[in-house]
């Protein structure tokens, strides 16, 4: 899908303002319409060949109507009046209080709030070239060892257009650019097989390419599969753990950024709820949810809800200073958004979501960090996680991890999970370096959605962590 | 499929009709609606009602393949849709294996998926229930909360149509209630969840979704952290199902044909104890996950893939199978329109044994039951075989449950647990999910506490 689009909005403010009139018939005292258009390109590589281009194509409309506690939501692929005003119609049946009249919505200008600049937008770049990329990525693997005996290669880039009005006369735009581009490497050796996996991605277009070696991305990858045919077990137990730097931040999207919802904080499902102002982690830990951090995954000009993206400070030198707030929670405490009403698509219905969410730098030299710890386990990648935000409990994966031994990093270790307990291991991050550093894209997954988010921290260290391994 | 959707399957027809010479096309379309209720301290939360529709295209010449999307039927997008997947032909690399499937003689086994009841039945008794289950769940345990209490619907149409003569259009509904629980004890709090399936409302049954809900949450209360061994373990259905689920990408032909399975070269060669035997079977009614027909449209079957503890079959496309110089086994997956054909298994069922979950228990001097598992995404690797996954339950000793415990793993890898299996329970659990429930023991698994 090559063609270039028109900046022309998505549908006339005329008919959003009938149809945002029609969600209210009912009585409800809200009502919103969420339009979405969306082109994406992807690439998959395996086995040496180039297997399949797919284009896609999304487009269509997410009715929300909000009356008292209760939200009614339609959605829809048909974007004409009549297609609108009939979700506009359900989602408002749905909230009915049985009040009805007549409501008149009055929209002014549309609010543009751009945190991310494309200098090359997907669509003006040919296939070939995004082909070959994978190409590039395959040699590269497989240049590394002759043990690497499988390369899987993705690319996939996005263009998606919104824009939300609501019969508060909130009216924004925005245009999300995303590219992304993943390797996974399979090495073979005496003990088996092993795999390594790195990817790249950011809220730009394919300049990102101009200033990333895919070359070194593969590399990375390829390499990580080798180490790891030495590996040992990785051991059990509860140890000091030193995370490298951009590779822990999913320690804190799992550890704390969940229990920071104000929806699940509201149900009183997180162990952070009543805690504001309190010491919820170690005086190092200064931790921040900003959506406005230009290029990185979680970049998003507005959220959307139509609000502006911003920089939030959830917790200050150790202590809770804020919760992340959707319209609702908000509307509910009487209190400001603060840009984290997120949905995966017109399909669903927006809920709290982190954006970047990251550590502040704090003062140590990360190798003084690894020479202070005797014995322990260095991560140098991490995998996905879970957590339960009402215990706290969380697991995440380590995918490359050594052993530290007197003050260094020795022998690779093989994967497993590690788990703690978020409240219990903010407080334990002893160690905090100055070389802060944003780690790879990631989606987050929350209620069956999901949605993209970046992470990133300094090299820091936790005093206790268990890890989920086989050695005794 | 047992109930044809001749609009659809014309859509598709109209499109795979437009095949140039040299050619090969499938046209997949679909369209479908759910509705999702939430209440939330006896009040309606959310009420979602929404319909989707889409095609998939996929175009295949000279061994090169293209494929696009979009999710709208309407007929100039579809004309799109052609037109992309289409320009999209010339980027693929030439595969001589690539090609669609082509009926194979296998005959289909009838199955009911539509349910008149269901698709017939009010907003308002959806609501109904939906409260009658947060009530029932409040009053199963006084310590417990209800986070969300939830009803949802869906029901789908779709056909899919090739040149090389795979023309099945079929539609199928179902529900289910869940709830989503929080217990309480001081500062500490605890999460549970409960739910039920059925054809149509008429068979949930709330009561027993609302039981598992209140017992989940308040179990853990007071749990500890306990200290590391290797111990056996006796894996809950609900946990057995998902430890079985992981296996099918090692048995997935196509894993195997590119060198990403762990039992690769271990055909007819023992990779479990004897005791255990593994089937993939959607022709079987009971299965969550049953299906008349796969995802290339060629007839569903069973197969069994572990034969007393020996590897006896991989599972493949129509792809993988012309890869591995072998025939389909029915078990093409499909995700929607929006994407080709992957392979997997469609309904894993292991073969039970003769002990309920106390007679295993009653076995086990030093052991754990573990009730539920966490990281399986992110500590499981089926190309290695690596095990660890965040775990929590109950300590057996001398053939007695004790306390609970909570944040420790266990580990070990998936080629040693499987010939570690050392006994089976009789209590299968239809769960709504991919593999069946039973009680599994499987002995010397490292548990990573304090």
């Amino acid at each position: 899908m090559t063609k270039t689009q028109t900046a022309e909005p998505l549908v006339a403010p005329d008919v959003l303002e009938r149809v945002l009139a029609k969600g209210r018939s009912t009585g409800a005292e809200f009502s919103e319409i969420y339009i979405e258009d969306k082109r994406s390109t992807s690439a998959g590589l395996d086995d040496g060949k180039v297997e399949q281009v797919t284009s896609g194509r999304d487009r269509g409309a997410g009715i929300r109507v909000v009356s008292g506690e209760t939200t009614g939501f339609a959605h829809t692929s048909d974007l004409s009046e009549r297609g609108l005003l009939a979700a506009a119609q359900a989602a408002a049946l749905a909230a009915k209080q049985g009040d009805g009249g007549v409501h008149k919505v009055q929209l002014g200008d549309v609010l543009r709030h751009s945190v991310n600049t494309v200098k090359l937008s997907p669509d003006a770049v040919e296939k070939s070239r995004k082909v070959e990329l994978l190409k590039r990525v395959d040699a590269a693997a497989r240049a590394v060892n002759a043990s690497i005996v499988q390369v899987s290669a993705g690319y996939g880039d996005s263009r998606k257009r919104i824009l939300i009005a609501n019969s508060n006369g909130v009216f924004s735009a925005d245009e999300q650019v995303r590219t992304l581009l993943r390797v996974s490497v399979v090495a073979t050796g005496d003990g088996g097989m092993q795999t390594g996996y790195d990817s790249l991605g950011h809220t730009i277009g394919f300049e990102m390419f101009d200033e990333n070696d895919v070359e070194e991305l593969a590399i990375r990858a390829a390499k990580q599969a080798v180490t790891k045919l030495s590996a040992r077990p990785a051991p059990s137990g509860a140890m000091p753990v030193v995370i490298k730097r951009g590779s822990g931040g999913v320690l804190f999207h799992e550890a704390c950024g969940h229990g920071l919802e104000a929806d699940l904080v509201g149900k009183s499902a997180s162990v952070y709820r009543g805690k504001m102002g309190e010491l919820v982690a170690s005086p190092l830990v200064t931790l921040v949810d900003d959506g406005t951090m230009t290029a990185e995954w979680g970049a998003i000009g507005v959220d959307d809800e139509g609000h502006p993206s911003q920089r939030n400070t959830l917790i200050k030198d150790g202590v809770l200073t804020d919760y992340m707030w959707d319209y609702l929670r908000a509307r509910k405490e009487g209190r400001a958004q603060s840009g984290n009403g997120r949905r995966q698509s017109y399909q669903h219905l927006p809920m709290v979501r982190m954006t970047n969410t990251f550590v502040l730098n704090g003062k140590e030299d990360p190798d003084d960090i690894v020479r202070a710890t005797k014995q322990g386990v260095y991560i140098a990648k991490l995998g996905g996680g879970q957590v339960d935000t009402a215990s706290g409990d969380f697991v995440f994966g380590m995918t490359e991890a050594y052993l530290i031994e007197n003050g260094e990093i020795t022998e690779p270790l093989r994967e497993s999970n590690l788990i703690g307990n978020g409240p219990e291991v903010l407080k334990d991050i002893d160690l905090l370096g100055n070389d802060f550093a944003m780690g790879n894209p990631g989606t987050c997954g929350k209620d069956g959605q999901g949605v993209p988010v970046g992470d990133g921290q300094p090299t820091l260290r936790v005093r206790s962590l268990t890890i989920g391994g086989t050695a005794a | 499929m047992s109930v044809g959707v001749p609009e659809l399957q014309k859509l598709a027809d109209s499109v795979v009709e437009q095949a140039k010479p040299g050619e090969q096309i499938e046209a997949y379309v679909s369209r479908g609606g759910e509705t999702s209720v939430r209440v939330y301290e006896g009040e309606l939360e959310h009420f979602v009602s929404a319909q989707s529709e889409g095609v998939g295209i996929r175009i295949i010449k000279d061994g090169r393949t293209g494929f696009a999307y979009a999710g709208t039927l309407e007929p100039s997008a579809i004309t799109e849709v052609l037109a992309e997947a289409r320009d999209n032909i010339q980027f693929g690399t030439v595969d001589q294996w690539a090609g669609l499937a082509e009926p194979d003689g296998v005959a289909q086994i009838p199955q009911k998926f539509w349910d008149e009841e269901l698709a017939n039945y009010p907003t308002d008794k959806k609501i109904e229930i939906t409260k009658e289950l947060e009530k029932l769940t409040l009053a199963a345990d006084a310590r417990v909360r209800a986070e969300q209490s939830n009803y949802e619907d869906g029901w789908a149409e779709t056909a899919v149509s090739t040149t090389t003569g795979i023309r099945e259009s079929g539609r199928g509904n179902s529900c289910y209630v869940s709830v989503a629980t929080l217990a309480d004890d001081g500062d500490e709090a605890q999460t549970g969840f409960g739910f039920s399936v059925g054809d149509s409302p008429k068979e949930f049954d709330l009561k027993k979704a609302a039981r598992e809900a209140a017992d989940r949450a308040t179990r853990l209360l007071g749990a500890t952290k306990p200290a590391s061994k290797s111990v056996t373990i006796v894996l809950d259905p609900y946990v057995t199902s998902q430890f079985v689920s992981i296996l099918s990408s090692a048995l997935n032909g196509e894993n195997l044909a590119k060198g990403r399975s762990l039992f690769a070269d271990r055909l007819n060669e023992q990779v479990a104890d004897p005791r255990f035997t593994l089937v993939d079977d959607p022709t079987n009614p009971l299965a969550y996950t049953a299906t008349d027909i796969d995802g290339e449209g060629l007839a569903a079957r069973r197969n069994i893939l572990i034969e007393n503890g020996v590897l006896k079959k991989f599972v493949h496309s129509s792809y993988s199978a012309r890869r591995m110089n072998t025939k389909s086994t029915g078990n093409a997956t499909r995700g929607g329109f929006s994407g080709g054909p992957g392979v997997g298994c469609l309904a894993m069922q292991v073969q039970p044994g003769g002990k309920t979950q106390a007679e295993l228990i009653a076995t086990i001097d030093d052991g754990v039951l573990i009730q539920d598992v966490a990281g399986m995404h992110s500590g499981v690797n089926t190309i290695s075989g690596d095990f660890s996954t965040g775990a929590s339950g109950i300590i057996i000793k001398n053939g007695t449950l004790e306390a609970p415990i909570r944040e420790f793993t266990i580990a070990s890898t998936l080629q040693k647990m499987l010939l570690n299996i050392i006994d089976l329970g009789n209590d299968i659990d239809w769960l709504p999910m991919r593999a069946v429930g039973l009680s599994l023991v499987i002995t010397d698994v490292m548990m990573s506490g304090s």
